[in-house]
């Protein structure tokens, strides 16, 4: 006959009787250490607020370059914890907390319309189109704010002359990546996107304009556009799309973002002019991050040597 | 809780928390941690709680209304001096620290951008209602006089608003949240006014405010 017997209860299973007799305390004990935790945790945050930047790599700098200012460099700190970038939300505190989670590998830019070859570059061949040089840029918000940066890129005609653009060709159109799986909060940027901008062919082709794909010898982090944008020193830092997939040579001005959301306000040249007035504040003056008082805005944004030869004869007023 | 709002003990810690804004500036301006625009920071974040207090105060009389909790009435002369507090950290950032007293550049502004028309507007309004804030001014003034000079807090309160709403680049979400609340609370009071005037047709509608007006 079988006899079933109950299973047997290991000792290690068995509560320790102290245990048994306090387990009220025991669960307010155990309830309040994780209370306590989250508020510590919370505490934390606030008094040593994380400082999120992931760990770059290195960028290899083949040279330097003649476009450099001699300025004094902004703190990277402060680039990468002050900017812009709607995607990522709209504080300027805001891109650095939340692009992280901005996949930017394996990353494709396809590059077409009026090309002779229509391509598909990987951002490594993107990369190895030119030597990469060093360039010391100013940047100027439209918002009157501006900062230096040591950006790691070539000449953005290379990738054109790489293309080759026909005849017919008059415009460069830009895309930024936009998925709002990864970019929750684009849906509150107030701002149409995916972001697009777009430069006159000869704007392109300047030296000035820069591919680039990482700055303080380092790749892009996230928030500051990673792994590729264009930077266009001359012209208000929302010109210099981040975070770019795709590039088209086309015949008419391409639509750009700022203007599409307000084109009272933000015109598709955008270059930086102390004499034209944002219509709700003045771009007389500006402040460098770092600095108490504001310094007086140069035309161009100081590269009226190298540039203004694009625009001579047209009213600045008018192509604002 | 009335017992505790009519306790004389109430007032230190709500005046400790109204500095709390303040205290936070402090506490990041010792640690360096006023990001990298610091008078960016200092400015919007002073100009936030201006209007909070604004709202927060508009709020005193439609919350003593709706939770029947008359004694609320002893912190509305604190609160709204924290607005004006707040109000003039915020104005004097602009004027000392932003501009530097250039004059001239700043009068340009007042004239020519209408955000700061507006808000230049708003913390104007204030400084009449901050100097008629104590019990000498309501004796003065009289009770109508007063109420009426001081519904000046609707212009302001609007005008921070706007004041607001031209200043964003597109994100509009919180100017309207703010306006929407000042919207609210108007409407509120107008609601109580037109319930007043219904209940007591004959005779003049006392005014409400004035009657508990804090004298303590």
């Amino acid at each position: 006959m079988l006899i079933k017997r109950a299973v047997e209860i290991r000792s290690s299973e068995v509560t320790p009787q102290w245990l048994y007799v306090n387990r009220r305390q025991f669960l307010t004990g155990a309830l309040g250490v994780t209370a306590g935790a989250l508020v510590g945790r919370a505490l934390k945050d606030v008094v040593w607020p994380a400082q999120r930047v992931q760990a770059e790599s290195t960028l290899k700098v083949a040279q330097k370059s003649p476009f450099s200012t001699n300025e004094q460099v902004t703190p990277f700190n402060d680039v990468t914890h002050y900017n812009n970038f709607y995607e990522f939300g709209v504080e300027k505190e805001a891109p650095a907390k939340n692009a992280q989670r901005l996949r930017t590998s394996p990353w494709k830019v396809k590059v077409g319309g009026l090309v002779e070859k229509t391509r598909t570059f990987s951002l490594e061949e993107l990369q190895q189109l030119a030597p990469l040089e060093e360039r010391i840029y100013r940047h100027r918000c439209v918002e009157a704010w501006s900062i230096v940066v040591p950006w790691i890129g070539y000449s953005f005609n290379t990738l054109l002359k790489e293309v080759m653009p026909k005849p017919e060709a008059k415009f460069v159109a830009f895309e930024s990546y936009y998925d709002l799986g990864q970019m929750p909060l684009g849906r509150y940027a107030g701002i149409p996107l995916p972001y697009v901008e777009g430069l006159r062919l000869d704007e392109a082709m300047h030296p000035l304009a820069l591919l680039c794909f990482g700055m303080y010898g380092q790749t892009l982090p996230n928030q500051d556009g990673a792994p590729v944008r264009m930077v266009l020193p001359w012209k208000y830092g929302f010109k210099s799309i981040k975070s770019l997939v795709k590039i088209e040579l086309v015949k008419k001005e391409p639509p750009t973002t700022w203007n599409l959301a307000n084109r009272d306000e933000y015109g598709f040249y955008s270059n930086v002019n102390p004499n034209v007035d944002h219509p709700r504040w003045t771009q007389a003056k500006e402040r460098r991050l770092g600095d108490f008082f504001r310094r007086p805005t140069l035309m161009f944004n100081g590269y009226a040597d190298q540039v203004a030869s694009l625009y001579s004869g047209m009213d600045l007023r008018k192509y604002f | 809780m009335r017992k505790v709002l009519r306790s004389k003990w109430i007032k230190l810690p709500v005046f400790l928390l109204c500095l709390g804004p303040v205290s936070e500036l402090a506490w990041r301006a010792l640690h360096h941690d006023l990001t990298a625009n610091p008078i960016e920071f200092i400015t919007h974040l002073t100009g936030d709680w201006t209007l909070r207090f604004v709202v927060i105060t508009l709020a005193v009389t439609p919350a003593r209304k709706l939770l029947h909790w008359p004694e609320l009435i002893r912190f509305r002369r604190m609160l709204g001096l924290f607005a004006f507090f707040y109000g003039l950290l915020h104005f004097s950032t602009w004027i000392g620290v932003d501009k530097f007293f250039a004059w001239t550049e700043m009068l340009h502004d007042v004239r020519k951008r209408p955000f700061i028309t507006a808000g230049f507007t708003g913390f104007v309004l204030m400084i009449p209602l901050a100097l008629t804030s104590t019990a000498g001014w309501i004796r003065r003034l009289g009770g109508k006089r007063w109420l009426a000079l001081h519904r000046l807090v609707y212009v302001t309160a609007a005008a921070g608003v706007v004041h607001y709403y031209w200043l964003v680049k597109s994100d509009v979400r919180k100017p309207l949240f703010y306006g929407a609340l000042v919207a609210l609370l108007f409407a509120l009071r107008v609601g109580f006014w037109l319930a007043s005037r219904r209940s007591r047709p004959a005779g003049g509608a006392i005014p409400s405010g004035i009657t508990t007006a804090e004298t303590a």
